[in-house]
């Protein structure tokens, strides 16, 4: 990592430069999938990021609790201007689709006991699910490798959504398992 | 005060279970704002998700929606601040370090172990989503359209999903009756 910080320092631009291509992002990532947003705006238009660089913060991004979208937003604005950057990038990220489910809440409250409007809310509510599959089987594809890791995502979703188990600590057990499952060899390690 | 106390609270904690994603972080929001503070119905939830998948940007900015049902503009606020904050500040600070950390043997260890913890807690939510919206043949059979159409293209998901809206429209114009 040392070497690509003294081969290339990253771009610097102004904080409101920051807020407003995030605003951008934020506003016209429609429908989800924003990984393919973000790395378009970041990488290919902006240049603030190269791929290698953007891959090794989605990495991050995904390991932490948090959205990888506005994990994303505080680990780009960091790496370009700081502190100050990364509150710019996560607000400009948040605000459209902040006002816009806050509007939302409203015209819920006047309008949503319609039944036209119940039976809109149905139908995308069931689209929802098949959404969230598909997010999950993309995610799997990239992390799930051995029988093992199939048996860690079948253990932690029975326990939750088949036995109630509180998700503090299914993720606690499972995930301090699928660790210790997945500890580093100690004949490959450096001791 | 109470009630925005509450939603700090609740939706603080919900901020760091959100591993892999804000879908990890549903069966929780489904007990507390459901069944525990009783500040939304499980339809109504159902329905705020939905709608925050249209939404641009992250995809869990219906906490603002939460927020708003229940307290209003201030509301709103305080679950966004409460829900980003808490992972915000971790993600700086763990950010810089895990830049450092990139030889760290356990570092594959602790990413592909929680990458399949987290596969888990997004099926458990979809599950748990599944059992309230999905009661019905016509909706099991939107989900599985919708699941396959976007599996198999690269269309955006925001088409689909309002399509399914539009067919649940219709339905309800023929005169369907679901069958709960």
């Amino acid at each position: 990592m040392s070497e690509q910080a003294a081969s290339s320092a990253p771009p610097r631009p102004s904080l409101g430069r920051i807020f407003w291509v995030f605003l951008v992002m934020g506003a016209t990532s429609l429908g989800g999938g924003v990984v393919g947003y973000l790395r378009t705006g970041l990488v290919v238009r902006q240049r603030w990021l190269d791929d290698v660089a953007f891959v090794e913060l989605l990495s991050i991004s995904q390991t932490l609790p948090g959205l990888n979208a506005t994990n994303m937003a505080i680990l780009v604005g960091d790496r370009l201007r700081g502190g100050w950057g990364a509150l710019a990038a996560m607000l400009g990220m948040c605000l459209p689709g902040a006002a816009l489910m806050t509007a939302a809440a409203y015209a819920y409250g006047a309008g949503g006991d319609h039944p036209w409007s119940q039976a809109f809310l149905r139908g995308i509510a069931a689209g929802a699910v098949g959404l969230i599959l598909v997010v999950m089987v993309e995610l799997g594809a990239k992390v799930l490798k051995t029988a093992a890791d199939y048996i860690f995502v079948l253990a932690t979703a029975a326990a939750v959504a088949g036995f109630g188990v509180k998700v503090p600590y299914a993720l606690v057990v499972a995930g301090a398992l699928a660790i210790w499952w997945h500890r580093p060899c100690d004949r490959q390690g450096s001791k | 005060m109470k009630q925005l106390g509450d939603i700090a609270g609740v939706f603080a904690y919900l901020s760091l279970l959100t591993v892999g994603g804000g879908m990890a972080a549903f069966p929780e929001l489904k007990t507390l704002s459901v069944d525990t503070y009783h500040w939304i119905t499980f339809p109504e939830l159902l329905h705020f998700y939905s709608l925050g998948q249209l939404a641009p940007g992250p995809n869990m900015m219906m906490v603002a929606s939460i927020g708003a049902v229940v307290a209003g503009l201030p509301g709103a606020a305080v679950a966004l601040v409460a829900f980003f904050l808490p992972t915000g500040l971790l993600t700086f600070g763990v950010g810089r370090l895990w830049i450092h950390l990139a030889a760290w043997r356990w570092r594959p260890a602790i990413q592909v172990g929680l990458g399949s913890v987290a596969v888990g807690l997004v099926l458990a939510g979809a599950v748990i989503m599944g059992r309230g919206a999905l009661t019905d043949v016509l909706y099991v059979a939107l989900a599985v359209v919708v699941f396959f159409l976007l599996l198999k293209t690269q269309i955006n998901p925001a088409y689909p999903i309002v399509a399914s809206g539009l067919i649940g429209v219709l339905a309800h114009w023929l005169e369907y009756t679901p069958t709960t």
